[in-house]
């Protein structure tokens, strides 16, 4: 029986594998849309046909289109990111400092958002159809149909303009001290932190209320068990892999909601960097910064699949 | 006699044909999205103020009788800007959102007939397409190709075709188990009239749902867009570009900053709640 498992559990990473590949590809594709000739854009000026040649040898851009990708997917897997177009340093370099600050700024929201939300959306689940319940719904689902960019807009007319509690743009490249470190940090978390708790909770109460819904735990309500007693020893347990996985799901909105807080904040991470390459067309550093977001997406969707892989009962 | 037969016929008068009870909020959230549609057509007749006239000296002015809604950072008026900013938001998403639905149901309903290896190559090609995030793939896209209005709204169609497939599709593998179209199938129908006549209109109620709220978010990834700089391009404005415009204004709170967010929400929220408050028998009609 739990051999059935591994061999979904495989199937499922097989599946995630090409996937992946599938991503590179549409991404090299994409990117090899751009009309008119790298070589030629990179010389500018100094672009004579025969430095345009040399260029164009060099860096195999005279092989074919599919060629060129085999030897992207090769370099990408061996670790070298390849140069940047505009400033000539290795990609690996350029982004190294900045993923580490944009995994910071994950991390953090990650432990303040999962509890939170967590609580609040079981909370709101076992006292369904009460006010509580109501206010919490309507919470999440005007978190949900607004941009992320209005939530850090509010958040910060809330917290710096009429509080005045933090200062309303972040320079994290100038902290100094434990308390600027904190300010820098506060509003771009308490944004990404609204994002991610609304999808949250309205996923981990979803998944909760399936399980109050199943005939065990209306046995258990017959039973005379408490209200509390059937959630939380009932109904919590086996709720408890549809709620990782809501969690793991629900984490994969901060990919799109640190583009926008890095923007809006000036934060120094990885988006802020692939966004100011969209605006100067660098391509491989463009290329680079989207394989890893996929990868991240990608694997935060297929934990969530494993987890609803090995936390199903009947497979067990 | 008399009295068993007159007894169902005032049940049968109790139900006519498009007797559907719209709850209040459904009708509110409506007639929003009714009087955004009609701004959008009729901007330039409605709008107070030339769209891209210095009308203040007052860069971020506040609400007055003149300016109901403040100034911008160029001390232009903010009114005329959101009501003509609805052109873009509506417009453009209604585009993309129509050539999605259009897209992602043909090929759905397709598969769903064809069956066999055509469905699993499409279903997993799509489905692979989904696994990179909508911003990144929009983002990438934008990078290669530039930004214009025709490429937005490819853009934003290719982004969200997939999601449109992958409803079509499982609702239309329901469909075509049913009795009749097989029996049509018997009769030799090719496969545009049994896409069209036969699973259509059985998809149709919860597909017209899905096209709702991927209305949602094809406004939501063209708001961000223009807010990261990379959708509808100066001159012209959508809601999300005013937010990016005025952006300074933000650390003293300008009405110029607030109110293109709220017209975005106020947008994105009735959308939502109409589908909410859809009639049952609109939203599940084929649910079987």
């Amino acid at each position: 029986m739990n051999s059935l498992i591994l061999r979904l559990a495989a199937k499922r990473l097989v599946i995630a594998f090409l996937t992946l590949l599938f991503v590179a590809f549409t991404i090299f594709f994409a990117t090899e849309m751009l009309p008119g000739d790298v070589a030629e854009v990179l010389l500018g000026q100094a672009a004579t046909p025969e430095a345009v040649a040399g260029l164009r040898t060099a860096m195999n851009l005279d092989q074919p289109a599919f060629l060129r990708f085999i030897y992207w997917l090769g370099e990408l897997f061996t670790g070298d990111f390849g140069v940047s177009y505009v400033n000539k340093l290795p990609i690996a370099d350029l982004i190294g400092g900045r993923l580490a600050n944009s995994l910071k700024l994950a991390g953090v929201t990650a432990v303040i958002s999962v509890p939170i939300a967590l609580a609040l959306g079981i909370t709101a689940a076992i006292k369904r159809g009460t006010l509580y319940d109501r206010i919490v719904s309507i919470f999440t689902i005007s978190v949900i149909s607004v941009p992320e960019f209005m939530v850090a807009t509010i958040a910060v007319i809330v917290f710096a303009v009429y509080l005045g509690w933090l200062p309303a743009l972040s320079m994290a490249n100038e902290v100094t001290s434990i308390g600027g470190l904190l300010k820098a940090f506060a509003m771009p978390v308490i944004t990404l932190s609204f994002v991610v708790s609304a999808q949250m909770i309205r996923m981990s109460r979803a998944a909760v209320l399936e399980t109050l819904n199943t005939p065990y735990v209306e046995m258990a309500l017959l039973k005379g068990a408490s209200r509390r007693r059937m959630v939380l020893r009932h109904a919590l347990p086996n709720a408890l892999g549809p709620i990782v996985n809501a969690v793991a799901l629900s984490l994969s909105y901060l990919l799109g909601g640190v583009i926008i807080v890095e923007t809006i904040f000036n934060y120094p991470g990885i988006a802020k960097l692939m966004l100011d390459a969209v605006s100067t067309r660098d391509l491989p550093l463009i290329q680079s910064c989207a394989m890893i977001f996929c990868l991240a997406y990608l694997l935060l969707i297929t934990i969530a699949d494993l987890v609803a892989i090995i936390s199903n009962p009947r497979l067990q | 006699m008399t009295m068993t037969l007159s007894l169902p016929k005032p049940q049968k008068t109790r139900l006519p044909r498009f007797g559907y009870r719209f709850p209040l909020v459904g009708v509110i959230s409506f007639l929003i999205i009714v009087a955004w549609i009609l701004v959008a057509i009729f901007a330039p007749f409605i709008a107070p103020h030339p769209v891209g006239d210095i009308v203040d000296f007052d860069f971020f002015g506040p609400m007055t009788a003149e300016f109901p809604l403040g100034t911008d950072y160029l001390g232009r008026d903010m009114l005329s800007r959101i009501l003509l900013g609805a052109r873009y938001t509506v417009g453009i998403s209604l585009a993309a959102v129509c050539l999605a639905c259009l897209c992602g149901i043909t090929l759905g309903m397709t598969a769903a007939v064809i069956g066999g290896w055509f469905d699993t190559v499409l279903s997993r090609t799509l489905d692979a397409l989904t696994s990179i995030p909508s911003k990144i793939l929009a983002l990438v896209i934008v990078a290669a190709v530039g930004s214009s209005i025709p490429i937005l709204i490819v853009t934003l169609a290719i982004i969200y075709t997939p999601g449109c497939y992958r409803i079509a599709r499982a609702l239309a593998v329901n469909i075509n188990t049913m009795d009749y179209v097989t029996v049509a199938r018997a009769r030799g129908e090719g496969l545009g009239y049994l896409i069209r006549s036969e699973i259509l209109p059985g998809i149709i109620g919860p597909v017209l749902a899905d096209f709702g709220l991927r209305f949602v978010f094809i406004v939501l990834l063209l708001s961000s867009m223009s807010f990261l700089g990379l959708g509808v391009q100066p001159p012209f404005a959508d809601w999300g570009a005013l937010v990016k415009e005025n952006i300074g204004g933000l650390s003293f709170a300008a009405p110029a900053v607030i109110f293109p967010s709220i017209a975005i929400a106020s947008l994105t929220i009735s959308v939502n709640l109409l589908i909410d408050n859809l009639p049952q028998k609109i939203r599940d009609r084929s649910e079987s």
